[in-house]
């Protein structure tokens, strides 16, 4: 642990804090655009630490959150089938389709299995050659590769049952997407750390030039994140236009290159569905040519099933950062963890379920009031 | 992004509410195992006993104050570094007798055993019965068995049930948290939620951490019999960790409690596991722990108390109940913020990434 402890240390939080207080002139709001960085800010309670000027705005960095409902709905089609084993990220079972959840389906009977890694489904396909093994691929840039490495090593050794529904998305296109909104108020960018880790950084070069964003690649830990704060105030303060690496133990510029072929190999960049928000152009992953025969949505006949959204919660407007999470009517009422409206409240990584975790939306005074008897 | 999309017009299906079926999260000590009891079976059993809803009922038989509990275990490993379901099974009931300051004196063992299961291990688990038994000084006094075809339950599930004496006056319950006490812990938490996790075979990562399983009633009545009133209230975290007999006793008690994150103790080898798995220990299963709620002038007598016992050598004060009656759980985090440690909903979900 003392590899995460050193960048937890309330010393150099406090440094770093102070050197954010003494640079600010004015207010600057800033998008954090991965949903672990929203946890990790909300968990240690650093927005609350920050000075007043500093407004963190939460981005749509959560791959649960964005996975569109046709997806939720064709992975319970999928999940409810005698002959299917289906596999998918643990986050992935609360999510609401348009009736039913995973969770749900495994409690009619349907053989749904919590795994760590694809590559753990490719095992359990290897091991049951009368069922057919389903992977639900989702998430960013992050996820890619080791569904990458599966469906790859599924052709290799022509396994014949491995399937993976694919529903990926990328970061630079929703970051471009955001920007042009005519309702931006984001003025600079943290990278997400893991993206960068497999992505590196030379792609958002080019879209910090065009659009005048700064952009710090930023790590996890309250240090890192910290450090990736007082870079980009730096910036901001200074007029400087960049892209800079906070995160250099971890990601390099040309990130994780065997990482980055594979994933080249095995997919392709298409439009994709973002939940709540919309189509964007070339944001998301879909099987290349080669490897179609491991496409489940093919498979299993579901490419024509394409799903309203209904217009209750407003997770749309809470992913691209222009409403908080408590500024929802439904937030803490209809909507909870435990009745999720939407993907923002069902990861632990949506900006929705971080507020309600944390009772952000409750009064400060009284929580205030709650510790300092405390000390 | 089209401006269509920035309209308050987006997204989301209608809520799962109503549940006509069990879900797993029903049993996971959260909240909706907490709805099951306050809409179900607390009015249907409804009496004044069953109403504090405390881990152990108080009942009074003659002259003779009691405590009864009934617990059912379900584990999966049934072996598990640091223990077995058998071991398991005896601890769990001792301790939840324990939460009220009984002498545990008599449990009751009901076995569903699956058709097929391997008699030798059916005999080692029993045999960890009779050692968890003599150790915690209670006796066996009745059982029952059934078999049911294969396929028919997970290999072995043991239901136990204990009756303890209670040879003091004093209020030591879950309603009775107040503002000022202070919160103690026996030791490092979230020992054995991560222990299983390890163990189970579908789940490839590797960790030399053990349940903490074992019997606390002689640390327990040592504090009743040393600390006596002052004691105001104890209770063993399992399901739903910490955060969750915090989060019920706060409630009952119509206070707030407030936590010190750099106070609680967890090994370093348990926090890797949770960042890794994406768990906060504070929710994690405890089978060896207690949470013990003592007025603050006799905190550092209590916790000296607790030290000189086996399974208190780590006991150390991780927070305040404090004033405010909206039974909230309140940590302030090692950076200085603050955080609301809520009730969890159902089962920690692993994270994506």
């Amino acid at each position: 642990m003392k590899h995460v402890t050193e960048f937890r240390n309330p010393e150099v939080v406090r440094k770093a804090l102070a050197q954010i207080k003494a640079m600010v002139t004015r207010p600057w709001v800033i998008m954090e655009i991965c949903g672990g960085q929203t946890h990790a800010i909300i968990k240690n309670g650093i927005d609350q630490l920050l000075p007043k000027e500093i407004e963190l705005v939460h981005g749509p960095g959560c791959p649960v959150c964005v996975t569109p409902l046709e997806y939720i709905d064709k992975a319970i089609c999928i999940a409810g089938r005698s002959e299917v084993i289906f596999t998918t990220y643990g986050d992935m079972m609360r999510v609401p389709g348009s009736d039913l959840d995973l969770f749900r389906v495994k409690s009619q009977g349907g053989d749904v299995r919590i795994v760590y890694s694809p590559l753990e489904a490719l095992q359990m396909a290897r091991d049951n050659p009368d069922k057919k093994v389903v992977f639900f691929s989702v998430g960013f840039e992050t996820t890619a590769p080791n569904s990458a490495m599966a469906i790859h090593q599924a052709a290799v050794e022509n396994i014949p049952n491995f399937f993976v529904l694919v529903s990926h998305v990328r970061v630079p296109p929703a970051i471009k997407a955001l920007t042009k909104s005519p309702h931006n108020r984001i003025q600079a960018y943290l990278l997400a750390g893991h993206v960068c880790t497999i992505m590196g950084w030379e792609e958002y070069v080019g879209i910090s030039e065009l659009y005048s964003l700064p952009m710090v690649v930023t790590g996890f830990e309250p240090v890192d994140l910290l450090a990736g704060i007082a870079e980009v105030v730096r910036m901001l303060e200074s007029g400087q236009v960049d892209v800079i690496n906070r995160y250099s133990r971890v990601v390099k510029k040309c990130g994780n290159q065997p990482a980055r072929a594979l994933v080249e190999r095995v997919f392709r960049i298409v439009d994709r569905k973002w939940r709540g928000i919309g189509s964007i152009s070339q944001s998301g992953y879909e099987l290349a040519e080669e490897y179609a025969p491991y496409d489940a949505d093919k498979h299993f006949g579901l490419e024509s099933i394409d799903v309203d959204e209904p217009d209750i919660c407003i997770s749309g407007v809470i992913l691209q950062g222009l409403k908080k999470p408590f500024e929802c009517p439904a937030f803490g009422k209809e909507c909870t963890p435990q009745t999720p409206l939407g993907a923002t409240m069902v990861s632990s990584e949506g900006a929705c379920a971080a507020y309600f975790s944390y009772n952000r939306h409750l009064n400060d005074q009284q929580a205030t009031q709650d510790t300092t008897q405390y000390e | 992004m089209s401006d269509e999309t920035q309209s308050e017009g987006l997204t989301c299906p209608a809520p799962l509410m109503k549940y006509d079926t069990i879900q797993l999260s029903h049993g996971s000590g959260g909240l909706l195992s907490q709805e099951l009891t306050n809409n179900l079976f607390r009015p249907a059993f409804d009496n004044e006993y069953l109403s504090r809803l405390d881990d152990h009922a108080l009942v009074t038989v003659g002259s003779s104050r009691l405590s009864f509990s009934t617990d059912s275990y379900v584990v999966s490993p049934l072996f598990f570094p640091g223990g077995n379901i058998g071991s398991l099974a005896v601890h769990g009931t001792v301790n939840d007798l324990s939460t009220g300051g009984a002498r545990p004196l008599f449990l009751s063992a009901g076995y569903i055993i699956e058709e097929g299961f391997p008699m030798a291990d059916l005999w080692r688990i029993v045999d960890s019965m009779r050692e968890a038994s003599l150790k915690a000084g209670v006796k066996i006094v009745t059982g029952d068995t059934k078999v049911v075809d294969r396929g028919k339950a997970d290999k072995l599930f043991i239901n136990t049930a204990g009756i303890g004496l209670v040879e003091h006056e004093h209020e030591i319950h879950g309603g009775n948290l107040q503002p000022g006490d202070d919160i103690i812990v026996t030791g490092h938490i979230a020992d054995h939620g991560i222990a299983i996790l390890a163990a189970r075979e579908e789940l490839s990562f590797q960790t030399s951490v053990q349940s903490d399983s074992a019997p606390l009633n002689k640390l327990t009545l040592d504090l009743v019999e040393t600390v006596g009133a002052k004691i105001h209230a104890m209770r063993d975290p399992t399901r739903g960790g910490v955060a969750a007999s915090l989060n019920e006793m706060a409630a009952a008690s119509s206070v707030s409690v407030c936590l010190a994150e750099n106070q609680i103790p967890v090994r370093p080898e348990v926090q890797s596991a949770c960042e890794i798995l994406g768990f906060d220990p504070l929710y994690v299963a405890n089978e060896g722990k207690m949470l013990i709620i003592v007025d603050h002038s006799s905190a550092e007598n209590a916790l000296h108390r607790i030290r000189q016992h086996e399974y208190g050598k780590d006991a150390t004060i991780i927070g305040r109940v404090t004033e405010g009656n909206r039974g909230r759980v309140v940590l302030r985090t090692a950076l200085g913020g603050e955080r609301i440690v809520d009730m969890p909903v159902g089962q920690q979900l692993p994270r994506i990434c």
